[in-house]
């Protein structure tokens, strides 16, 4: 009894450290900083913060990932500065494959590390938030900067805005093709405590220009890491993106990962999202299709194992006619994994003519893997072509016995239609080296060579 | 080479072979034939070792070993080999990929050093030559979007490259044109010879104008209730199945 008490006790003390602490540097880094034009929009945020709090599992978007419990655990905090003892020569042993040829931005526990990072592209500026907000893109700024916030109402959302400041401003000329893909780390440096870290990204992509971006995240030394992480993505007229994202951080990781799209004018954007290990894991993606004609591809491959738990949360929001969305997640979950899928479409009354394609397919390898899957369409226009799917099962046993009846072993035999099972996802990823990567990472995974 | 004895086998507690007796010896070609549900698919299933069905009761020796105690993969190792009626299609999964995995698969089970990329190569192309197929299929997805024939073709192709001791044909002619009967038939001729064998599972009399059996069996209701030589499948594309069927039921040597 007496016991019990001690640590409900103890677990509200260290509530308290993480809140307080977050709350300590917030006004901390509201006197250093002074008032800015980001000022009003961090004040908001954490307005809505101290109001909502970190979702709980009664928020409705919530129901099946739940961090708030995370935030019982003690978490350092320091979005203000670099205060990691993160090196050039930690960040060699970390680069993604094909590096040499790309540009590559790093974050230090949400922290943007200058000197760590590479710009190869004219096409391409990096620039802290706060300066853009202030020289000629601040009405880029100003516009599209925490759009976001309609889309995830909630405080964990709230929280990252809270810090807007420390963010950085990625900004991709008109009519440039950048030949190198965009590399972005973020690195979590947890080798002395765990880490709440919160990056921060606002990229342009102007009119017809071309972009590549690859994130990855990962997690140094064997404290735990929370990564919450918000990336607004404004597309232009005839832009192109990618962005892909892989997930292959330690199992003491977490991550609240939100990906937002505003497709202003009629444009093309591709993502993949991979994710193969971490703690809780849930990926936010927004497509809002502002523009006439813009099209959209959203895939994403999740294989888990351990008791690893991804989220992905998918939003396309079709506002205006002849747009065209295509998703397909597929998801592998192994062990004492679980897996959860909410596809979100809706088509405004003016979205006449939308096409919207959804479809999630699961296979669970363990009686203790579990998947929740839900696709929820909202439709307000009458001429529209919307479909959606989803499927959970095993592995097909009639496929297996047919490679099994051909000499290939019972173990060998599932490796292979696991991996013939992803393939119509990875085919997606289509920078070469990166493609290769995720390839490998899968293939050791089901000790396919 | 295969000795079955009084083998007896069931799916969901249902008897389906009721005291099956077969001996197959090398450089034997066999035909299983018999009305829809007398359980020849059964047999080649249980031979093949697939798990649907149990075996409650009888033997399977297959040189000297007791099959029905191997995994299907050991099964393959050991020499049996099944086309399948209905190939699976498998998407993501390449026909190149798949047959170069089981064809060294099988090899390390024989103690065999797997074939490199060009003694592979050379010998695929070689095998698909003899079944008229074309490259392309081979970096299709397996079988997906094969045609009927290609399918069954493709089977054989699976075949020629796993070359295996007894062949299992399980109504490999079903849905097949004439002109792919053929092909798959000369396909399998040619990779006869002294030491294999092969048991054809089929409904209807053609195919065995092409490969022509030693010995046809009648299956009916679990046992085989009849065997003679090739002349008694034209006996039953003649009178069909109703003779055996009625010469059983009414408790007589058909």
């Amino acid at each position: 009894m007496l016991l019990t008490k001690d640590r409900k006790l103890k677990s509200k003390i260290n509530t308290m450290n993480t809140i307080e602490n977050i709350k300590e540097q917030y006004q901390q880094l509201q006197s250093a900083n002074g008032s800015s034009a980001l000022t009003s929009i961090e004040q908001k945020a954490f307005t809505a913060f101290s109001n909502m709090g970190i979702p709980t599992v009664k928020h409705e978007e919530w129901k099946y990932t739940r961090i708030s419990s995370l935030f019982n655990k003690d978490f350092q905090f320091a979005p203000g500065r670099l205060a990691s003892s993160f090196s050039k020569s930690d960040f060699d042993a970390l680069h993604l494959p094909g590096f040499e040829n790309a540009n590559e931005i790093v974050f230090v526990n949400g922290v943007y590390n200058e000197a760590l990072s590479l710009i190869r592209s004219a096409a391409i500026s990096v620039i802290t938030l706060e300066e853009a907000s202030k020289n000629e893109h601040s009405t880029i700024v100003s516009t599209h900067l925490g759009h976001s916030s309609q889309y995830n109402k909630d405080g964990i959302h709230a929280l990252n805005t809270a810090f807007v400041k420390e963010g950085i401003f990625l900004h991709v000329a008109k009519g440039k093709v950048t030949e190198h893909p965009v590399y972005i780390y973020h690195v979590t440096d947890a080798r002395v405590s765990n880490i709440l870290s919160q990056p921060r990204t606002l990229v342009y992509v102007g009119e017809a220009a071309q972009v590549q971006l690859v994130e990855t995240f990962i997690t140094l030394g064997n404290s735990e890491s929370f990564t919450n992480q918000v990336m607004e993505v404004v597309v232009e007229q005839d832009a192109v993106v990618e962005n892909y994202i892989i997930q292959n951080d330690a199992a003491h990781s977490h991550h609240v990962t939100t990906t937002h799209f505003r497709q202003i004018g009629k444009s093309v954007v591709h993502t993949v999202t991979i994710t193969l290990n971490g703690g809780i894991v849930r990926n936010n993606l927004d497509m809002v299709m502002e523009a006439d004609r813009c099209e959209a591809n959203l895939f994403g491959l999740y294989f888990l194992k351990g008791t690893t738990h991804v989220d992905n949360h998918t939003i396309v929001d079709n506002v205006n006619p002849n747009c065209l969305s295509n998703e397909l997640y597929k998801g592998i979950i192994n062990d004492q994994g679980t897996a959860v899928f909410n596809g979100k479409i809706y088509v405004r009354q003016k979205a006449q003519k939308t096409n919207a394609f959804q479809s999630n397919k699961n296979i669970l390898l363990s009686d203790h893997a579990t998947v929740n899957t839900k696709p929820q369409l909202e439709i307000f226009a009458d001429d529209v072509k919307c479909s959606h799917g989803c499927t959970v099962g095993q592995l097909d046993e009639e496929g297996l016995f047919y490679l099994r009846s051909r000499g290939i072993s019972f173990d060998k035999a599932r490796s292979l239609l696991i991996h013939a099972f992803a393939k119509d996802v990875l085919e997606h990823i289509k920078p070469v080296a990166i493609r290769a990567y995720v390839e490998q990472l899968i293939c050791e995974r089901l000790e396919l060579n | 080479m295969l000795s079955i004895r009084n083998l007896h086998a069931a799916i969901d507690g249902k008897a389906i072979l009721k005291g099956i007796n077969l001996d197959i010896r090398p450089g034997e070609v066999h035909a299983i034939m018999g009305p829809n549900g007398s359980g020849k698919s059964t047999l080649a299933a249980v031979l093949s070792g697939r798990a649907d069905f149990e075996v409650t009761d009888g033997t399977v020796d297959f040189l000297g070993k007791n099959i029905l105690e191997l995994s299907p993969e050991d099964r393959a190792g050991e020499g049996i080999f099944l086309a399948f009626q209905y190939p699976v299609e498998i998407p993501g999964l390449t026909t190149t990929n798949f047959i170069k995995t089981a064809v060294n698969e099988v090899r390390k089970y024989r103690g065999e050093a797997p074939l490199d990329a060009v003694q592979f190569l050379k010998i695929m192309k070689e095998k698909m030559a003899l079944m008229n197929m074309d490259q392309s299929l081979l970096s299709r997805p397996l079988n997906e979007g094969f045609s009927g024939g290609e399918k069954k073709r493709n089977e054989i192709f699976q075949m020629a490259m796993l070359q295996p001791k007894l062949a299992i044909l399980d109504e490999t002619d079903s849905g097949l044109d004439i002109d792919a009967i053929r092909t798959v038939s000369n396909g399998v001729n040619t990779l006869r010879n002294k030491e294999n064998a092969v048991l054809v599972v089929t409904h209807y009399q053609r195919l065995l104008d092409y490969i022509v059996p030693d010995f046809v069996h009648v299956l009916y209701n679990g046992r085989i209730v009849k065997s003679g030589t090739k002349e008694l499948a034209f006996v039953l594309e003649e009178r069909g199945y109703d003779f055996i069927k009625n010469a059983v039921n009414e408790g007589q040597e058909a």
